[in-house]
């Protein structure tokens, strides 16, 4: 069979411009798009409105311990206490925590029976409360990776008015 | 001097456009799994407490509602700027669409609160309160993970 154009090279250019175009604006536009955040997480509180009310109450369940935060006129962390107990920061309340919860874990601990209510000065700052929150719901490990729960139920005292 | 160019001829120089289109591609492949279209709920004002132990959940919350307080006590409840006492309107909204929703409520939803780190605790406890009042049971409060801790 007879090729016509048998023996002639045609060479094909593809359009490259328009490609490179929208590559281009595709690429400015996640650029500017494109934002650093950093990682989040929750600290999960369940307040029901008047839960003590309701129903019985539970015979595994310990008096809530009561931390105290108060604060200078500025916001600032002036005072912790738990109990009747003050505390120099929260390094040493994460240790208080620890004697009283102790090791047991699971079902009908200590540490799953307990409760944390914060009291807080209505002016403190709330990064306070995060840090108090942090020191009594856990600590990272000597691995630096896991995390060892301590107490995870914690309620708010009903608000202190606004000095 | 006379410089004849005809003689040389046109010099015509063709780059090699592979590398660049290489680079250009896995740049955008970069960005692309990068690009966070989710930050929707994130204010670039609320400046979050830091804390070693936040860290991203494992499991997505139960019907997230996200409320954002700003140093200065405003609430920002998606494009609405409102006071704590003007917030209740809008939960009771955000609720009754939950309750006419088969298989979501209130009291099984999650405020999300990302609370400015200089706002007062007492006003986040107003803040609760009035999602409280509202039928709201669950509450998370945010906080960013501290630098240093993976």
């Amino acid at each position: 069979m007879k090729v016509r154009n048998a023996g002639r090279e045609d060479k094909v250019e593809l359009m490259m411009t328009p490609m490179i175009d929208i590559v281009f604006q595709l690429l400015i536009f996640f650029i500017m798009t494109f934002k650093i955040v950093a990682p989040e997480g929750d600290f999960n509180i369940k307040m029901p409105l008047n839960a003590p009310s309701e129903g019985l109450p539970d015979d595994n369940q310990l008096p809530p311990m009561k931390v105290r935060l108060r604060a200078t006129a500025s916001g600032r962390l002036a005072g912790i206490q738990l109990g009747q107990r003050t505390l120099p920061d929260f390094k040493a309340l994460q240790m208080q925590v620890r004697d009283i919860v102790g090791d047991d874990r699971g079902p009908g601990s200590v540490a799953a029976s307990t409760e944390i209510e914060l009291d807080c000065d209505y002016g403190l700052r709330f990064e306070s409360v995060i840090d108090a929150i942090t020191a009594v719901s856990g600590y990272v490990a000597s691995d630096g990776q896991n995390i060892v729960k301590l107490i995870e139920k914690i309620k708010f005292a009903p608000p202190r008015p606004e000095s | 001097m006379r410089v004849d160019r005809k003689k040389k001829g046109a010099a015509f120089i063709e780059g090699d456009m592979t590398p660049m289109i290489d680079m250009t591609f896995q740049l955008i492949a970069f960005f692309m799994v990068l690009v966070n279209f989710a930050d929707a709920d994130q204010n670039a004002r609320i400046r979050l407490p830091s804390s070693e132990l936040a860290k991203p959940a494992d499991t997505p919350l139960d019907s997230p509602i996200t409320l954002q307080l700003t140093r200065k006590g405003k609430v920002i409840f998606a494009a609405d700027e409102v006071p704590v006492s003007g917030l209740k309107p809008l939960l009771l909204r955000e609720r009754q669409v939950l309750d006419a929703t088969p298989g979501k409520s209130a009291s099984k939803a999650t405020i999300v609160i990302r609370a400015d780190r200089e706002a007062k605790t007492g006003t986040v406890q107003e803040l609760i309160k009035a999602c409280q009042e509202t039928g709201f049971e669950r509450f998370a409060l945010r906080a960013k993970q501290q630098e240093g801790s993976s």
